[in-house]
């Protein structure tokens, strides 16, 4: 591989600081460890997720071994929550004393927009990241579209992965360890009714065969048969981004947090026409029930209509259509490939509700209570935990 | 922000004079004998529907009582009524005008309710009952277009298409399959409503989703849409996703600076709505299991640009799997379903109906080049004719696959240099026409200047044709030419060969006995092949001796066969009147009879050209069984029977056909079928494959056609088949060998 050759070369013509880093280096292989610092990426199309593993055991051999610009990553990391304008840590996933590879650590998650990638290299290219001589594990799609900015500007060298398999892997990995002792995955009881719903851990025991819906800026929907046996059934550009592009366009939002705040205060039923906006009532040929939508922003036709909304129900009318589709899509797919457990994970469903309890009312009532809607607390972050994985698998065989 | 939505839908205000701009009576036509009147009212426009009766002059044949020597028989010109459908498409901004006329050229019709459709229909429901008195009564929207979408599935060959935007012909049509159900019907209204059609109607149901806006062809959706590219900076090889895929709709308008126009939001609005309605539809088609999926409703109506994105979706979704179909007549399906419930008691589904083409406006051009002002304006107001058909038509049970069966050996629309000759070659033909016209009725003034009417509205659907050629389906020799005679029917030019064709049919007579007697002084073998020679010179004027091997040449095989044992019964499909008839075809049905063979003729049922119709063919075979034996033998023992074919056009379509003749080719297990002439066997059905033997003869008249077809001026065509598996009888060595 790519990034092996790298090595093997320094090794013929290094200065003697850089051979003491490839001992280093080689030691790590011999103990089936890569280096630290052990990241994984995932580079979606609105977000940069990350996550850091933090050795927690380190020795003081090691302690004074460590370079610099090593401890001064570890330093920036963990003690801060926010990274710049936009970068954040969500404190609240860390998944602390996990044991990774025979080191034990803390999982950090953190999180910046995809914007901000530049600003990042940047950053790797001031702090002088390729000279710690890590492997740095990508996936999404920005593993590719900034793979040059990387080399030409940090001097680094991604290893590109595949963003599904890295998903599934990720998934599988944190439902595995679960959650600092909790249960990683929940579901809502009584999605029907919005007094009594409430949200339920539960295990992901015997997972397969699952349909995974991961909404990020789009969605893909897949059909997994086990870690390492899955398809892309569908997919659909109606996703997150759909949701937050829309937002900004329709309200002068800016931010995802601004928009799912104000869908939260909204009602879509002044923006949607339902069916008894046209039929009085149920339209009882066809099973539909009056409360049903018949026309997303289907009012917005009218000039009076138009007067007399809020920019919340506006937010709350984009965020039900796109939910409802996906659901719909969802649920679809889950009949046609004969799946009857439906996980949805993805970005879009983070400080979500209003999404995840749609999303458990659709399956659980066109389905007539077969199909269950499964939710992961880790929601965006697997893509990045199977990449960090990949990173710890790829040093263990040679 | 806002403001977006606000001006999209105000930007369409309508600019046009609200005065119609066409001559009221004739876009309104029979409205005298108007009753069971239907009108589907949709956001845009206005469909109205109504029933009525048409008197025409068809021409009648008569025989004379007994040893007339004048001629051999009578025609008369006699007025029938028949009955037709009328559907005219209007803006609702012509409604008041639209009622005004009716209500003042309405006589008393007799109908008390106007059966009402469509999300309009309570708006104006106070206007039409104070302008029409009539009750204006409800029907649901969706059984309506259910109903419609059956009907015109049932009666208008080539009503689905499917769309490929960079194709030679955008539109190319289906043969629809003779069962129609079940299948999936999509109308993309201001909701999306998904039905699954099995018999007679339904399942399911509903949502999604809004208006859609023109400003969508002219927008860039890629400054508004994430791609695929944008993330991933190219294609995502390993999923099979291209770059310039859609990954997130809307995605980049949350980061982008706000520096897109309202066209590509648009665009980005159709592009994102067109592939989710795709998407639901697949994923509800693959469900159910079905493969035929319909579109409709005013977001498709004539935009090009959802017809393509929805069947690019389709293709996507489904790899090919799904056809996304768009119906020509799609416009009308409401009101079509909102008629056909009130006019439940006249049972218009037990008759089979036809569109009618000289009153039909067809499908309009929707290639952006147009003058879209000029779209505009023809587009005001459209029109479908449908009439109703004496008999009920059917397949002929003989197909072999009726779900593939094509009548047309060409498709004009895909042809462009056979479209450009044979438009020009009916265009050519026209004055002939005109001039026969006025000869078969010497003796009415005015037919001089129903001619010309004539000719202007076939000049006018000649022109049409060349715009568009894909107006009303397929293009092909055979529309040309039914076109011709619905428009010569149109101005009462019933049958302006009658007299030809009777001058002609007395004097092949009186050939009718010497031919019989010469053909019988022949041996066995020299008969048959004189028989054949018959049949191919009786359809041509200046037969020459054709030295064989002909163009296409299966004689050989044919007389083989002929030696074997004796067909069941034929199906013969008849052409010419006069000398083909008489002197070709008859001695050949004589000695299939002789052989032991029962004959069924097929003769058109109303006229066309000089074909010989049913009725004229009823006398003949009289006055023929009356000086010979064997004729006579024939129609005594129910072994020649005359049948109508249910069609009035000098070609063939096998699949709509009488139903008695479907029966009785049943009843007689019919085991060959000979279709002999140009229109039947070369124009169409030269590729009709059979299940039973089959023999296709013509003598090529067209120099063109034949060069075509790698041959000359008055080629012969012999084609004799035996369908894939059944064994030739050339080895069968027959015992009884005819002398």
């Amino acid at each position: 591989m790519h990034y092996l050759h790298r090595g093997d070369d320094a090794e013929c013509n290094g200065s003697p600081a850089k051979r003491c880093r490839l001992r280093r280096r080689t030691e790590s292989v011999r103990r089936s460890r890569p280096p630290f610092p052990w990241f994984g990426m995932d580079i979606g199309g609105t977000l940069v997720k990350l996550v850091y593993f933090e050795p927690v055991d380190i020795t003081a051999e090691e302690e004074q071994e460590e370079v610099e610009n090593l401890k001064s990553i570890r330093r920036y990391l963990t003690s801060n929550v926010a990274y710049g304008k936009t970068g954040v840590r969500d404190v609240h996933l860390e998944l602390r004393n996990l044991t990774m590879c025979g080191r034990t650590g803390n999982l950090h998650f953190i999180r910046f927009p995809t914007q901000a990638m530049p600003r990042f290299i940047q950053m790797g290219r001031d702090k002088n990241f390729s000279s710690l001589h890590t492997t740095l594990c990508a996936t999404g799609g920005g593993a590719y579209k900034f793979e040059n900015d990387f080399r030409s500007m940090a001097d680094l060298e991604l290893l590109k992965l595949d963003e599904l398999d890295c998903l599934i892997r990720g998934l599988l990995y944190v439902d595995r360890v679960s959650f600092n002792g909790h249960p990683e995955c929940y579901y809502f009881q009584n999605p029907a009714d919005t007094e009594s719903c409430v949200k339920k851990p539960c295990t992901l025991e015997d997972p397969f065969p699952m349909l995974l819906v991961n909404i990020g800026s789009g969605v893909s929907i897949l059909a997994v048969y086990s870690e390492n046996d899955y398809k892309r059934v569908t997919g659909t550009s109606l996703g997150g981004g759909t949701f937050l592009g829309l937002c900004c366009l329709l309200t002068g939002c800016e931010t995802f947090e601004e928009a799912l705040e104000m869908a939260s205060k909204g009602d879509s039923t002044n923006v949607d026409k339902l069916v008894k906006d046209i039929y009085g009532g149920d339209y009882e040929r066809f099973g539909l029930q009056g409360s049903a939508v018949a026309s997303s922003f289907g009012h917005m036709m009218s000039q009076d209509k138009r007067d007399s909304i809020s920019k919340e129900d506006l937010a709350r009318a984009t965020l039900v259509t796109i939910t409802n589709n996906i659901g719909s899509i969802a649920r679809m797919c889950a009949v046609n490939e004969k799946i009857e457990r439906v996980v949805f994970v993805g970005n879009f469903l983070r400080i979500n509700t209003v999404s995840m309890k749609l999303l458990a009312y659709a399956m659980d009532f066109w389905s007539k209570g077969q199909l269950r809607a499964l939710f992961l607390e880790h929601e965006g972050y697997f893509g990045a935990v199977g990449a960090l994985m990949e990173l710890l698998k790829t040093t263990e065989d040679p | 922000m806002a403001e977006c939505g606000r001006a999209d839908s105000s930007s369409t205000t309508h600019t046009m004079d609200k005065s119609i701009t066409l001559p009221p009576d004739e876009i309104f036509r029979n409205l005298e004998n108007a009753k069971r009147f239907a009108i589907d009212i949709g956001g845009s426009l206005t469909k109205l529907a109504y029933y009525s009766t048409v008197q025409h002059k068809v021409a009648k044949v008569r025989s004379f009582e007994q040893n007339a020597e004048v001629s051999l028989y009578e025609i008369s010109e006699q007025e029938e009524v028949t009955a037709r459908l009328h559907f005219i498409k209007f803006e609702n901004a012509y409604i008041e005008t639209c009622l005004d006329f009716i209500r003042d050229h309405l006589v008393n019709t007799g109908t008390k309710v106007i059966k009402a459709t469509g999300g309009g229909a309570h708006k104006f429901k106070e206007l039409i009952e104070r302008k029409l008195g009539l009750k204006v009564d409800k029907e649901d929207e969706m059984t309506c277009l259910i109903r419609g979408c059956n009907f015109v599935l049932r009666n208008i060959p080539h009503e689905a298409f499917v769309y490929a935007k960079h194709a030679d012909s955008e539109f190319r049509f289906q043969t629809t399959h003779p069962d129609i159900f079940p299948y999936l019907l999509v109308n993309i209204g201001s909701g999306v409503s998904i039905v699954k059609v099995t018999t007679k109607r339904r399942i399911f149901r509903t949502t999604r989703f809004d208006e859609l806006l023109q400003l969508a062809s002219k927008g860039q959706h890629a400054s508004v849409d994430m791609l695929v590219r944008d993330i991933y900076g190219g294609s995502y090889g390993s999923l099979g996703l291209t770059g310039d895929l859609i990954a997130s709709s809307f995605g980049k308008s949350a980061t982008a600076d706000k520096g897109f126009s309202k066209e590509d939001m648009a665009k980005s609005l159709l592009h994102m709505i067109s592939n989710d309605i795709g998407q639901l539809a697949c994923l509800y088609a693959k469900l159910h299991n079905l493969s035929r999926v319909y579109f409709g409703g005013f977001f498709i109506r004539g935009h090009p640009v959802t017809m393509h994105t929805i069947t690019y979706s389709i293709n996507f979704f489904t790899k090919g799997e799904v056809q996304a179909l768009f119906l020509r007549h799609e416009g009308y399906l409401g009101a079509i379903g909102a008629f056909l419930k009130g006019a439940e008691e006249d049972n218009p589904n037990q008759y089979s109906w036809g569109e009618n083409y000289a009153g039909s406006s067809g499908l309009m051009s929707v290639s952006p080049e147009m003058n879209p002002m000029q779209r505009a304006r023809s587009g005001t107001f459209d029109m479908l004719e449908m009439d109703r058909l004496e008999r009920q038509l059917v397949n002929l049970p003989l197909l072999q696959d009726p779900s593939s069966y094509i009548p047309d050996t060409m498709d004009l629309t895909e042809d462009a240099l056979a479209r450009e000759y044979w438009l020009s070659c009916f265009e050519e033909a026209l004055d002939g026409v005109v001039k026969r016209a006025v000869a078969s009725q010497p003796d009415i003034p005015e037919a001089i200047e129903r001619s010309e009417k004539f000719r202007q509205k076939y000049r006018h659907k000649l022109q049409t044709l060349r715009q568009q050629p894909f107006a009303y389906g397929s293009l092909t020799v055979r529309s040309l030419l039914d076109t011709r005679e619905h428009c010569l029917n149109e101005f009462n030019f019933p049958d302006p060969y009658s007299k030809i064709k009777q001058r002609e049919n007395d004097m092949a007579l009186r050939y009718y006995q010497k031919a019989v007697k010469s053909l019988e002084q022949l041996s066995w073998e020299q008969r048959q092949f004189a028989l054949v020679r018959g049949v191919l010179a009786g359809n041509v004027f200046d037969w020459g001796a054709k030295a064989r091997p002909w163009l296409v040449d299966s004689y050989d095989q044919w007389l083989q066969r002929l030696k074997g044992p004796p067909h069941k019964c034929a199906l013969f499909f008849v052409d010419n009147s006069g000398v083909d008839i008489i002197l070709g075809v008859m001695p050949f049905v004589r000695e299939l009879l002789s052989r032991g063979t029962e004959v069924v003729l097929a003769s058109n049922s109303g006229p066309a050209l000089n074909d010989v119709t049913n009725g004229e063919l009823q006398i003949l075979t009289e006055r023929i069984a009356a000086m010979d034996p064997v004729i006579q033998a024939g129609l005594r023992d129910d072994r020649l029977t005359l049948v109508q074919s249910g069609s009035s056009s000098p070609c063939l379509d096998l699949s709509r056909l009488d139903k008695v003749l479907a029966m009785v080719v049943r009843e007689r297990q019919t085991d060959l079928v000979i279709i002999e002439g140009m229109g039947r066997a070369l124009h169409t059905n030269y590729y009709a494959r059979l299940s039973c033997e089959s023999l296709k003869t013509a003598v090529i008249k067209n120099s063109w056609l034949a060069e075509r077809l790698g041959g000359k001026l008055f080629s012969v065509v012999f084609k004799y088949e035996v369908p894939p598996g059944k064994p030739s009888q050339e080895d069968s060595s027959a015992p009884s060998t005819p002398s």
